[in-house]
């Protein structure tokens, strides 16, 4: 028998670390829902050259800038000294994930962008477009956008790429919190971010064949995102006994049954279920199984940030 | 591990931060670090000592912009010698805490009701005086009694021998270190005194019995421990609970409650039957050793197995350890050993022990101190002297107390059969007796019969509620005091000096004793201006330079011979000048002149119950300390200690909120976690002392675990000394969840507002009985 | 100026976690309320009566590869003098990222500042030439070594090369620079 005491009590950290609250997970989401939809709306822009987008698919590039500004709000508000944000961008630090992730995010903005003005339908531009058309510098870059499509779709692919693949990075690389210590963090949340961006894309007035489209993808995306959840919970049982110890949190631990409704049976066997029927019979994809996968996306977050900060050592009780 | 070239110490900074992450920028020049300095060193540095216990640890307080900002040891001061323990390191947690007593107040309810009258000093200190006159005119000055703790207790002292009465007792005696002493005085002729003349430091062998150094963070004796153990010293621990010291031993004994002088005599039986003791010592300073040898022969380990539940393999091993480092083996007399009512005894046989080993006054047992000579100040003869001490039943009780015994002094306060009380009034100083004296039931009763009650205090402590007059008294960053030269290795001499202005409307000890003095007609005993003019003359007397001592804090002298070795003088102030290995004195007053095994001593806890052990906590100084918001961040509750294997028994797990209640059916007042442990004795349960405060205004503690005093409603008193021995209570768990429950049903039976005035200390608790687990 | 590389033992032979390096860290450095730099730690081992203690003074490890530092995105967490580790309050946005990072859960988000707070080793004593850090200079066993590793004479140095020492969670491969001597 191992008798533990310690005399800290440190708020958020013991007896088991919170630090980082509801805030995070919600970031991570839309920002996997962002570069989801950058990707998604890039591969559209490349493949569906000459064809016409649905008048809701042309709108979609749009999602980007309006939800990363969202999840950046949340991760404002995480911070514990939110006016010295500004200093993410006094440096970059190659070995920080969160400060690739500022740089990114400042990134994300100018592709998606650009992407979504230039694909707007002109009928949509109205008195921005008359504006734009006043200001030379305006002018100039929405000229240099027009002759740079490709370009423009292709770097969208790219930094929704990076952001994805960031969000998971973040937690991946945090050698501390054995749960999250993975290299297929990454893989996995660009996956589910991909799968929930098309999710979310779905909720909307797409055309017939885009919806199918989709759909498709997004089946062969859960079926990766489960594969990759297999090997991460492989990687964790063959580790070392702190892998083993983080990966008891899911297999009988308090998150268990979270982990295994939420994230498997409902986040992703359900709607991948409903897909193939919905493709078996033809029919066209339903907005149910989109807002599963939404919700499945939310929890794989929700429950990894929460579980994962709390492997570590517990302290049994205090000095008495 | 691979030294990194680029991190200098002369290059830090910008350079500094560049290195190790890779790639970094630096621009706009916004990206200079600086080390953040926190700011707390004083402007002015004061030296003085502490009181956070009794040890008086010199002490080095900074203070800046008017606060006290840190504490720290003061190098030059032979007790801290630089460090301090954790209590005395938070001494800013008394000096600021919120809770304290702010401005002298009367009472103008019934007593108990904790409703007061913020007055004058001048208001408050002639109604105390009236008050002292009255009780001299009408009873004589001896029915006044005073009960003090703490080095500015001194001041009282002195009002009361010149006021008349001699009833100026102590809980530090006959609740405390008595027993020892008085052992240890009936065997060498010397008390080990305080702080002890243990020469820890220089021990090869210490022998710890039920004394948890580590944990009892005396200063100066827990820095000697450290030492010798890092100098290879072999500990041997003998407690029913893992101590920190335990984990240090060679050897832990895990004995059963109170049956420690079996152990004692079985060692002894070993030494002296093997021939292991100091033939030499003894032949020179012992008398008596023919008796003893023949009077431990029948103790064989193996009889003491039987008693004590500890093999007689180890017995014997640790006997041989002791045998082969003496005379550098140091039984250690322990310091709070009223346990059993056998304490005087057992005292007694460890002191026995020590002289068997030769090592009193050699290097590694007791030294011989030397305290430097500071003339007492010049005042007209007391007047106490012909008035009768008021503490034992009957004069022939008792026989062997030398000092006044608290308990005593308490019970004279309750009329008896033969007649009216003896004791009228008390002056209480800094001394929380409810949590105290035992029995605080009986303490309460006292209290009921008294004409006259008036507490000096730091903080609201439950005995504050009681009093006619509350005089809040500063703390010791905010006085001057009585100098401190105690015999030690060196003699020496401190003083407590005023850090900052007393903060409130309250005043230091010396101030209130003096202008009492002069209103109860005493002027010429208090003839100095203040504390600092007072001990100016003492000081100077002794030829010493004030102005070293008011800069540097103390004034350390040569050190003489310490050991018989080095040519101390070996001298016994025994009947026999000898050390008595057979006590004469103790014989003459019909009690066992060798310590004697008793089994109807010994207990066994009734089924289902667990004798109550209760001890000390390094961060706090029982209950003077629990309201010190600084220490309770370390611990701010205690728990209850229970054996593992008892625990899975009752189905308790730790953090469980238990209740515990006696054998005579008192409950605890609060609840406190069980902590389960494999560190104690499946027959015990342990707290540590000084929480489950029932004093409302002590915000910080009040409600917080379990108060042992109040369940130990059953003390036994040494014959010897009165001494009175605690841990002869036995406890059964209450679940919390379930005594809740049945005090909300029952509550609407109850009168209304009775459990108000239990919180409130008014009515004991006894008797509402619980739901057993 | 040759290479200074502090680091910090504890003798955990002689510490009897009394928590004085706790108090006297707590005002020394004037931490928030109920927020502490260091800290004790108690394992217990085995069944009564065969049992056996290990007491820590615990703190910032101040590790050679500190993945605080790795992560931090500002630069406010960085190695400081002597191969310390430091946090510049001043630009420090309390994102967290050091505190999950961090294997020993030694950091914590100061509330005052909002800045992320740990243990400094004193630089603060030791820039303005006292040579102890303040839980060192506290404490009553003297159970504290600190100085300079790459100095063979230090104490600290001559202790690790004369006794068995480890650091904790040397599997998290942060390389500790604060030791404990059995």
């Amino acid at each position: 028998m191992n008798e533990i005491t310690s005399t800290r009590h440190n708020h958020l950290i013991d007896p088991t670390m919170h630090v980082w609250g509801w805030e995070i997970p919600l970031y991570l989401f839309l920002g996997g829902v962002v570069a989801g939809v950058m990707i998604l709306t890039g591969i559209r822009f490349l493949r569906g050259q000459g064809r016409e987008p649905s008048p809701a698919l042309a709108l979609m590039p749009w999602v980007a800038p309006i939800a990363i500004s969202v999840g950046m709000f949340f991760l404002w508000l995480d911070l514990e000294h939110p006016f010295n944000a500004w200093r993410f961008y006094l440096t970059f630090k190659l070995t920080s994930p969160m400060s690739w992730g500022a740089w990114i995010l400042l990134g994300v903005y100018p592709a998606s962008i650009l992407l979504a003005w230039v694909g707007t339908p002109e009928r949509h531009k109205a008195r921005i477009g008359r504006w734009v058309a006043r200001i030379a510098l305006l002018r100039r870059i929405e000229g240099w956008a027009k002759n740079n499509t490709v370009f423009l779709a292709r770097l969208n692919i790219v930094m929704g790429a990076a952001l994805g693949i960031y969000t998971g990075v973040l937690l991946g690389t945090m050698a501390a919190r054995p749960l999250w210590n993975s290299a297929l963090l990454g893989p996995l949340f660009l996956v589910s971010g991909l799968s929930t961006g098309a999710a979310f894309m779905l909720l909307f007035g797409l055309s017939d064949d885009e919806r199918r489209s989709l759909s498709r993808a997004d089946m062969g995306l859960i079926a990766i995102e489960l594969g990759l959840l297999g090997l991460w919970m492989m990687g964790l049982a063959t580790g070392g006994s702190a892998a083993q110890g983080a990966l008891a949190v899911i297999l009988g631990g308090p998150y268990t049954a979270a982990f295994w409704t939420l994230v498997v049976a409902l986040g992703l066997l359900a709607p991948l279920a409903g897909e193939w029927l919905e493709y078996k019979h033809g029919a066209l994809p339903g907005r149910g199984t989109a807002v599963l996968v939404l919700l499945g996306g939310f929890a794989l977050r929700w429950i990894l940030v929460f579980a994962g900060q709390a492997t570590g050592w517990v302290t049994e009780i205090a000095m008495r | 591990m691979k030294r990194r070239d680029f991190i200098r110490m002369s290059s830090y900074g910008v350079a500094g931060t560049a290195a190790l992450s890779g790639v970094t920028t630096d621009w706009f020049g916004l990206y200079g670090n600086r080390t953040v300095n926190p700011g707390t060193d004083g402007e002015q540095v004061v030296p003085s000592f502490c009181e956070l216990c009794f040890w008086k640890c010199g002490i080095l307080a900074h203070v800046k912009d008017g606060r006290v900002t840190k504490i720290k040891g003061n190098p030059k001061d032979p007790l801290s010698q630089g460090h301090l323990c954790p209590r005395g390191a938070g001494g800013t947690g008394i000096l600021y805490d919120p809770d304290r007593l702010k401005k002298p107040m009367v009472r103008r309810d019934m007593r108990g009701s904790q409703e007061f009258e913020e007055v004058s000093w001048d208001a408050a200190l002639n109604e105390v005086a009236e008050n002292f006159e009255r009780i001299k005119t009408r009873y004589g000055p001896e029915a006044l009694a005073l009960f003090s703790h703490g080095y500015g207790g001194n001041w009282m002292k002195h009002l009361f021998h010149a006021y008349g009465s001699p009833n100026i007792a102590a809980p530090s005696y006959a609740q405390c270190r008595g027993p020892r002493d008085v052992g240890f005085d009936l065997t060498y002729g010397w008390g080990v005194g305080s702080p002890e003349r243990t020469d820890i430091k220089n021990s090869r062998c210490l022998v710890l019995i039920g004394s948890h150094l580590g944990e009892n963070m005396h200063n100066t004796q827990v820095q000697e421990f450290a030492e010798a153990i890092r100098n290879g010293a072999k500990v041997i621990t003998v407690d029913p609970r893992f101590s920190i010291a335990a984990s240090k031993s060679v050897e832990w004994m895990p004995i059963k409650p109170g049956t420690d002088i079996a152990l004692l005599l079985a060692w002894m039986n070993v030494i002296i039957g093997e021939g292991l003791y100091d033939r030499d010592y003894v032949e020179a300073y012992g008398y008596g050793f023919e008796q003893l040898q023949a009077h431990v022969q029948p103790y064989t380990p193996e009889w003491a197995y039987t008693r004590t539940g500890l093999d007689p393999d180890p017995i014997r091993r640790t006997a041989r350890i002791m045998a082969a480092e003496r005379p550098a083996t140091l039984v250690h007399p322990g310091r709070h050993v009223t346990w059993y009512g056998n304490d005087t005894q057992r005292s007694r046989a460890i002191a026995l022990l020590n002289a068997l080993l030769g090592s009193w006054g050699r290097k590694g047992g007791f030294f011989v101190p030397s305290a430097m000579d500071i003339p007492p100040y010049e005042y007209p003869g007391y007047l106490d002297h012909e008035a009768q001490v008021a503490d034992r039943p009957d004069p022939s009780a008792y026989p062997l107390a030398d000092q006044v015994l608290a308990q005593g002094v308490c019970d004279a306060t309750i009329p008896s059969g033969i007649g009216d009380s003896r004791i009228k009034g008390w002056m209480v100083y800094g001394s929380n007796l409810p949590t105290t004296l035992p029995n605080p039931e009986q303490t309460y009763r006292a209290i009921q019969e008294l004409d006259f009650l008036v507490t000096v205090d730091i903080l609201p402590a439950e005995i504050v509620g009681w009093s006619d007059v509350v005089l809040p008294e500063a703390t010791y960053l905010e006085r001057c005091d009585e100098v401190f030269a105690p015999p030690w290795r060196t003699p020496y001499v401190a003083v407590r000096q005023e850090v900052v202005p007393p903060m409130y409307d309250s005043k230091p000890g010396w101030w209130i004793a003096r202008e009492l003095g002069h209103r109860v007609g005493l002027p010429d005993f208090f003839p100095w201006q203040d504390s600092v003019e007072y001990a100016k003359t003492r000081v100077e007397a002794a030829g010493l330079d004030c102005d070293v001592l008011q800069r540097d804090g103390v004034i350390v002298g040569e050190q003489g011979p310490i050991y018989f070795e080095e040519g101390a003088a070996p001298v016994f102030w025994t009947d026999s000048g000898k050390i008595e290995f057979y006590s004469q004195k103790l014989a003459a007053q019909g009690f066992d002149p060798m310590p004697t095994w008793h089994d109807e001593e010994a207990e066994d806890p009734p089924q289902g119950y667990y004798r109550l052990l209760f001890g000390r906590s390094p961060v706090h100084t029982f209950g003077r300390t629990t309201n010190n918001r600084l220490l309770s961040e370390v611990m701010d509750e205690n728990g209850v200690w229970v054996n593992r294997k008892i625990a899975q028994r009752w189905g308790l797990t730790s953090g469980d909120r238990v209740y515990l209640q006696n054998q005579d059916g008192v409950r605890s007042t609060f609840s406190a976690p069980v902590k389960v442990t494999d560190r104690i004795h499946p027959d015990a349960v342990y707290v540590v002392h000084g929480y489950g405060r029932k004093a409302k205004k002590l915000r910080q503690v009040y409600g917080k675990g379990i108060d042992d005093a109040e369940l130990i409603t059953r003390f036994k008193t040494d014959p010897i000394m009165g001494g009175t021995g605690m841990n002869v209570n036995f406890v059964t768990f209450l679940r919390a969840e379930d005594v809740e429950e049945t005090s909300a049903a029952g509550s609407s039976l109850e009168s209304e507002g009775q459990e108000e005035e239990v919180m409130a200390g008014l009515v004991s608790p006894a008797g509402r009985k619980g739901v057993a687990v | 100026m040759s290479d200074v590389r502090f680091g910090m033992a504890i003798d955990t032979r002689t510490c009897v976690g009394c928590a004085a390096c706790v108090i006297g860290c707590k005002t020394e450095n004037a931490t928030a309320p109920e927020f502490s730099r260091d800290w004790i730690y108690t394992l217990l081992e085995g069944e009564y009566p065969d049992v056996r203690m290990t007491i820590r003074s615990e703190r910032c490890n101040h590790c050679e590869d500190a993945p605080c530092v790795t992560v931090c995105p500002t630069g406010s967490s960085h190695y400081g003098p002597g191969g310390t580790v430091q946090v510049n309050p001043d630009k420090c946005s309390g994102c967290k990222a050091c505190i999950t990072a961090c294997p020993y859960d030694a950091r914590h988000i100061d509330p005052r500042s909002g800045a992320a707070d740990k243990c400094t080793f004193c630089m603060h004593r030791l820039e303005s030439g006292i040579t102890t850090t303040s839980c060192q200079e506290i404490c009553p066993t003297q159970s504290i070594y600190f100085g300079d590793l790459n100095d063979p004479d230090s104490k600290i140095s001559r202790a690790l090369a004369t006794r068995e020492a480890y650091v904790l969670k040397p599997d998290a491969g942060t390389s500790p620079k604060h030791f404990y001597l059995k």
